[in-house]
């Protein structure tokens, strides 16, 4: 398939592969994170892993939308569709997630009326087919989705749509790699910059993490060529002691970003003081509420949430997982309590969540299977 | 306590009583204490099923891990006996000495009519697959329906129509039925149950536990074409493709397929779940490996197209004219060239092998060239957002 293949291309990964493995300094050992679950997801499904010296380590980050839901707000959003009258659409990623009284999935079969949509846009569809109900949309996801939703509230208010609002939950990754560079318990090398974050955002606002922290970011796109050229220019830098922010996904992510995505958002939301980021804790700045100008359009204000925090679960590792701390098979119930099945902590739901990459992809012992494979 | 948090703290009680203090030292090196969590995991997932949810999702019928727990805790628990337990596509029973195969499945796909078929060739050609991938020769159906008040009878005609003429394509007749109608609402239009019998002819016994290590992997043709289909056809993704479902019966491709060799150890047609289901399946119940070629997976390019889109993999996806046999692999060439010849396998194609190690386990050789575990999803594979 065109513009696919050749970034999958096998005898590409193996050229990339011996120049990495030049670069490695002996008895140095390489921590790069990837901030994107979108990368996660990659790196696991085509086995990149495979390619690279044991002296180069993955790190995930906290890059998935849906892994960074605090309970409290799924509960809200149960709460918001329990309603009567009322048509809750979500992205389909997000009908797994557990909130204390279950999942979205769980609610449906009581019930409550929750719809899958591939799009914002589809949800005031389903307004309009639906005057008598109020719709609320389940907005998530990083800048890569924001500027969707904001589209989506700004055509609801040209078209005078009174039955459509959203359950705002977008959040911010700046702040969230900021946390996670002043965390004491991690050690770092460089970053695999988020793509699709980046079309919309731009390369500057990693400028910090190369001049404050030292370390290399390095923007990369979502096809594992991507990547592995990405841990090669990752290394380059590391190899020659510079830290710079450098652009791998150049076919898609403008230095400077999308104006036009960034005015949308800005015309309908603005900062919130402070959000919770499951496993991470209450970060400052690190999300989007909507603007009063479109208040009639937020769910938080037309309708009553409950607003508590919920704790997630003592035994859930979660937090030190999204922070690149624990692998997910060193989380205490990894694979155990916590399935796919059964997820406990968000990180096994989505796909692009570390655990759940690591379960339905990595499960397995690499050396063994590697000879398997070969033989 | 609500739903939720009952079946959490359940799963970290029965977590506590299994594993204690399994895992070693944290001083160990890290490869060994990896190890040591996958065994823990293995353990984990040959316990028996429970199903936690307090109510029926819409995971429970995906044909996945949700469904597995289900038939293997509720049904499997309350129907126990021989004939049931293999859990095979139809139960092989002995009537007077002759070998016969008995099977049924409903059918419920929405819309009733997609490009390529429609509810009524499904309905017969799904359940003469189910007898043909037993082995047996498929002779006679029933045919149940439960209709919707207010449903159109022309619809109800030309569905009719198109399950005679499948029956007809099959050599099968339908030779008992019964009809049931239900207030609107309380339906999607019409429902269909088929079951069906058919004599086991060959001296075969067929059944995903035989499969050995050295053994191949055969598809009889592209994947997925169904699912992606139906997914296209229910107009919600603004897609449109040049695509129609494979819904076709299998009867003569796998009566070919039979008289050309004695070395087939298994069939199975790839239906809800797709390929990849039920590759887990044999490593189950064979304590097998499987180890597949991406590279040698035929898939349409429409198909992948579709897929790529959505952020699913094809292997998941539904087939309905499409079946994986695992035959001896010095018989595979001889097995592959008896399916090419049927027009249902021109496309047919060696995916992959059967290996010893890691048993249970299904392992994909990438087209990137790494390498990955096919898990079984545990419900419909979902889009993801970004």
């Amino acid at each position: 398939m065109r513009f696919v293949d050749e970034f999958r291309s096998a005898d590409k990964a193996h050229a990339l592969a011996a120049k990495i493995a030049e670069l490695c300094e002996p008895g140095r050992q390489y921590k790069l994170m990837e901030v994107c679950g979108g990368h996660t997801h990659t790196i696991y499904k085509h086995g990149l892993e495979d390619y690279l010296p044991e002296q180069i380590t993955l790190v995930h980050g906290p890059g998935c939308p849906v892994c960074v839901i605090p309970m409290g707000r799924v509960d809200d959003a149960m709460a918001l569709a329990s309603q009567p009258d009322t048509i809750m659409t979500s992205f389909g990623d997000m009908m797994r997630v557990p909130g204390s009284k279950g999942s979205f999935f769980d609610a449906k079969a009581q019930g409550t009326d929750i719809r899958m949509v591939y799009s914002p846009l589809d949800s005031l569809k389903v307004a309009r087919q639906n005057p008598d109900k109020r719709v609320v949309f389940m907005a998530i996801g990083m800048e890569t989705t924001t500027p969707s939703t904001a589209m989506t509230v700004l055509r609801a208010a040209a078209e005078g749509l009174t039955n459509f609002s959203i359950f705002n939950n977008h959040v911010t990754i700046i702040p969230a790699i900021k946390a996670i560079l002043d965390s004491p318990d991690l050690r770092l090398d460089g970053f695999i910059g988020p793509g699709h974050v980046s079309t919309v955002i731009g390369c500057r606002p990693y400028e910090f993490i190369a001049r404050d922290y030292g370390k290399p970011v390095v923007v990369a796109g979502f096809e594992p060529l991507d990547i592995l050229q990405s841990i090669y220019m990752l290394m380059v830098q590391l190899s020659e002691g510079r830290s710079e922010v450098e652009n791998q996904y150049t076919r898609v992510v403008p230095w400077d970003g999308n104006l036009a995505a960034l005015t949308a958002i800005n015309k309908v939301m603005e900062l919130r003081p402070y959000f919770e980021w499951r496993g991470l804790g209450f970060i400052s700045h690190s999300a989007m509420r909507v603007r009063p100008e479109y208040a009639a359009f937020d769910a938080e204000l037309l309708f009553e949430v409950p607003g508590v925090r919920v704790a997630d679960p003592k035994a859930c590792q979660c937090g030190e997982v999204l922070k690149g701390v624990l692998k997910p098979w060193e989380c205490k119930v990894f694979g155990t309590a916590c399935t796919p099945e059964t997820p406990i902590g968000t990180c096994m739901v989505s796909p692009e969540g570390a655990c759940a990459a690591y379960y339905n992809f990595g499960r397995m012992n690499r050396r063994r299977v590697v000879e398997v494979s070969i033989s | 306590m609500t739903d939720g948090a009952t079946w959490v703290n359940q799963a970290l009680r029965e977590h506590e009583e299994h594993t204690g203090s399994a895992i070693s030292r944290p001083t160990a090196p890290a490869s060994e204490r990896e190890q040591q969590v996958l065994d823990r995991i293995d353990r984990a997932r040959k316990r028996r099923p429970k199903v936690r949810e307090e109510r029926i999702t819409m995971s429970h019928g995906s044909g996945g891990k949700a469904t597995r727990t289900l038939v293997e805790a509720v049904f499997l628990d309350a129907f126990s006996n021989p004939l049931l337990e293999p859990l095979e596509d139809a139960a092989q029973l002995h009537l007077n000495g002759s070998r016969v195969a008995l099977t049924t499945d409903s059918y419920v796909v929405s819309p009733l009519f997609f490009p390529g078929g429609d509810i009524g060739d499904l309905a017969v050609n799904g359940t003469v697959n189910d007898l043909a991938v037993s082995g047996a020769t498929p002779l006679y159906l029933s045919a149940g329906f439960i209709l919707e008040e207010g449903f159109p009878v022309a619809d109800l005609v030309r569905i009719v129509a198109s399950m005679e003429a499948a029956a007809r394509v099959a050599g099968v007749q339908v030779v008992t039925g019964d009809t049931k109608v239900v207030q609107k609402g309380k339906a999607d239009g019409c429902y269909i149950n088929t079951a069906g019998i058919g004599v086991v002819e060959h001296e075969v016994s067929l059944g995903v536990v035989n499969a050995q290590p050295g053994d191949a992997v055969i598809v009889s043709g592209p994947i997925g074409d169904h699912g992606v289909t139906i997914m296209l056809a229910r107009g919600e993704l603004d897609i449109e493709a040049d695509i129609v479902s494979d819904t076709a019966a299998l009867n003569g491709l796998v009566a070919d397929l039979l008289s050309a060799t004695t070395g087939v150890r298994a069939l199975r047609d790839a239906t809800r779940g797709g390929v990849a289901t039920i590759l887990n399946e044999v490593a189950a119940a064979a304590g097998v490996g499987v180890l597949v070629n991406e590279d040698a997976i035929p898939v349409r390019p429409v198909v992948r197209g579709a897929s790529e889109l959505l952020g699913i993999d094809p292997m998941y996806v539904a087939c309905e004219g499409r079946m994986v046999a695992v035959v001896d692999g010095g018989e595979a060439d001889r097995a592959l060239a008896a399916l090419r010849s049927h027009p249902l396998g021109a496309d047919a194609a060696i995916i992959g092998q059967i290996t010893a190690d890691p048993p249970g386990i299904v392992l994909l050789k990438t087209a990137f060239g790494g390498t990955r575990i096919v898990d079984l999803l545990v419900g419909d594979p979902l889009p993801r957002i970004c």
